[in-house]
């Protein structure tokens, strides 16, 4: 009798130890999750705008971007020419255009040849291990030493100047990381009890690669790709803006840029200004989408975000 | 446990007696083995087990003392460092994707966590003839599903689902089947009911047997519970036994 009093007692306090506690740190507040929202939102009008008028501009606008209009020259933001003019009194608006289509061409591009030659390297050195992965990750560490804007200097100087060039220097310099990234995943993955269960079951390693491995790591080589898309837009627009990149006369945003230098000492901002702008907004777009599915696909570090 | 005082000397002495008669013939033989995950860390240390045909060997020991490593050896999952393991008296010289596919198939291996085990992408139909699969032989997979999926007691409309859509009971009988799908010779159960209640532990411990039953299979059922091993197997080899006889 005297052991049932404490016991009942336990269990009418239950409800109360079952209550719940009043802590809210999970729960992030409605201003940080409108502004979570606002980001992907901007994000996703800015990118979705940004590809309709690279894709469509061209086609449906009967305008020439090269059309050169000397007593126009260097005309201030107005109605006909709402980015202003050129040097040489191209409209810089249609300019910019052309010139963003040609920088997100070479940036997704070159972030795809990238995203793929990182995700074979890496998960052939995790997948293989020993001497290959010793080797692979060696050159690497050997390539990641360098700048990789001085390397990619060096590639598109073989070459004479051109879109491809430009592509293959931007996309050599950009697989490392999702290489060490493919390979770490790998790797982590490689010493798990189902990679052991299909070995027993007879699987070789080129099956265990595709069928498990590979599979396992596409959302992180994906996520890798999409964030190295605004990385080889700015790769592409330096190197232009260096004069080593895109041929002159083909608009692109660092070429933009680079001639709009001279003007920009003589007080006419706007050629300057707008090329910058189109660089800059359409890269913050597309990394702040990438940084939501990142939040999306690692949920872990964004409830360390949170706290 | 009646036999522990000298488990593997009387094993090894009946299993050279036998020799030559083929239903009682040795299917698989540990000498020696010593294995560990670090260099000069070894965390089985000279173990020594013997598995003749048919015959339903457990192994009991306390947590962490290294049965799961030498579990993982004897189905060629993990290269041991010293010792040497005959597959049908046949010495075995590679391990893991190396280790020939015919001897890496004769082993049915069900691990102690399904979560783990199972590739959280596969459906559980693919998870069970995954092996099927692999090994070039897909035609076969549907009527060997038809055949497996009765045998560890799923239902047709678990077969659709995925690992995190399922019980932890239902992946482990998935997992049972996958091990059992390419008809291994040798079943290493390694803490296979470690997580599951009485019932599926029942269950999963009855499809064992009626594989056994069915081919004449052998059974290295690696655990710590002693009245479970006891009522299992034919046999039940204490840890102690197992190192100290090399």
């Amino acid at each position: 009798m005297t052991c049932e009093r404490p016991e009942t007692s336990a269990t009418g306090g239950r409800p109360d130890v079952l209550a719940p506690l009043p802590v809210a740190w999970r729960s992030h507040g409605p201003r940080q999750r409108s502004w979570r929202t606002l980001r992907v939102r901007t994000s996703a009008v800015l990118t979705a705008a940004v590809v309709l008028a690279v894709l469509l501009v061209p086609p449906l606008v009967q305008l020439d971007q090269q059309a050169v209009d000397l007593a126009a020259k260097l005309r201030q933001p107005s109605w006909s020419h709402p980015f202003g003019t050129d040097d040489v009194g191209r409209d810089l608006l249609l300019r910019c255009v052309y010139g963003l289509r040609v920088s997100l061409f070479v940036g997704v591009a070159a972030a795809l040849v990238a995203a793929v030659v990182g995700t074979a390297v890496g998960a052939l050195a995790g997948a293989l291990g020993g001497w290959v992965d010793r080797v692979a990750m060696r050159v690497v560490d050997a390539l990641a030493s360098v700048p990789h804007l001085l390397l990619g200097v060096f590639v598109v100087a073989l070459f004479r100047p051109g879109v491809w060039p430009v592509l293959l220097s931007v996309a050599a310099t950009h697989w490392l990381s999702t290489a060490r990234i493919v390979r770490a995943e790998v790797l982590s993955l490689r010493g798990r009890p189902f990679v052991d269960a299909a070995i027993s079951g007879g699987a070789s390693r080129w099956r265990i690669a595709v069928r498990h491995l590979v599979p396992a790591v596409l959302p992180q080589a994906g996520l890798a790709a999409v964030l190295s898309v605004p990385h080889a837009m700015w790769h592409e627009s330096a190197l232009s803006f260096l004069g080593l990149g895109l041929p002159a006369h083909m608009a692109s945003l660092g070429n933009l840029i680079e001639g709009a230098r001279g003007s920009l000492l003589a007080g006419q901002w706007w050629p300057t200004l707008f090329p910058g702008l189109f660089l800059i907004v359409p890269t913050l777009a597309v990394a702040g989408l990438a940084g939501a599915w990142r939040d999306r696909i690692d949920p872990r570090r964004r409830s360390e975000l949170m706290l | 446990m009646h036999n522990s005082p000298a488990p593997t000397a009387s094993a090894s002495a009946s299993a050279e007696a036998h020799e030559t008669d083929p239903a009682t013939a040795t299917v698989l033989e540990l000498r020696g083995i010593t294995a560990g995950y670090e260099r000069h860390r070894p965390v089985v240390r000279d173990a020594s087990l013997t598995l003749a045909a048919g015959e339903a060997v457990g192994l009991l020991g306390p947590s962490g003392c290294g049965k799961s490593t030498l579990a993982r050896v004897a189905a060629l999952l993990h290269r041991p460092s010293a010792g040497r393991l005959l597959l049908d008296g046949t010495p075995v010289t590679r391990w893991r994707h190396r280790a020939p596919r015919a001897q890496r198939t004769a082993f049915g291996v069900v691990l102690q966590q399904p979560r783990l085990a199972a590739d959280p992408r596969l459906t559980l139909a693919a998870l069970i003839t995954e092996p099927l699969r692999a090994t070039g032989r897909r035609p076969e997979a549907p009527a060997r599903l038809a055949e497996l999926t009765p045998l560890v007691g799923l239902t047709p409309d678990l077969l659709t689902r995925r690992p995190h859509e399922v019980s932890d009971g239902q992946l482990q009988r998935a997992c049972l089947a996958r091990a059992l799908c390419l008809r291994p010779r040798v079943l290493v159960c390694d803490e296979m009911t470690a997580m599951l209640d009485a019932s599926t532990t029942a269950a999963l411990v009855a499809a064992v047997e009626s594989y056994r039953a069915e081919t004449g299979a052998a059974l290295l059922a690696v655990g710590h519970d002693a009245v479970l091993l006891d009522r299992w197997c034919d046999r039940v080899l204490p840890w102690q036994a197992v190192t100290a006889a090399a």
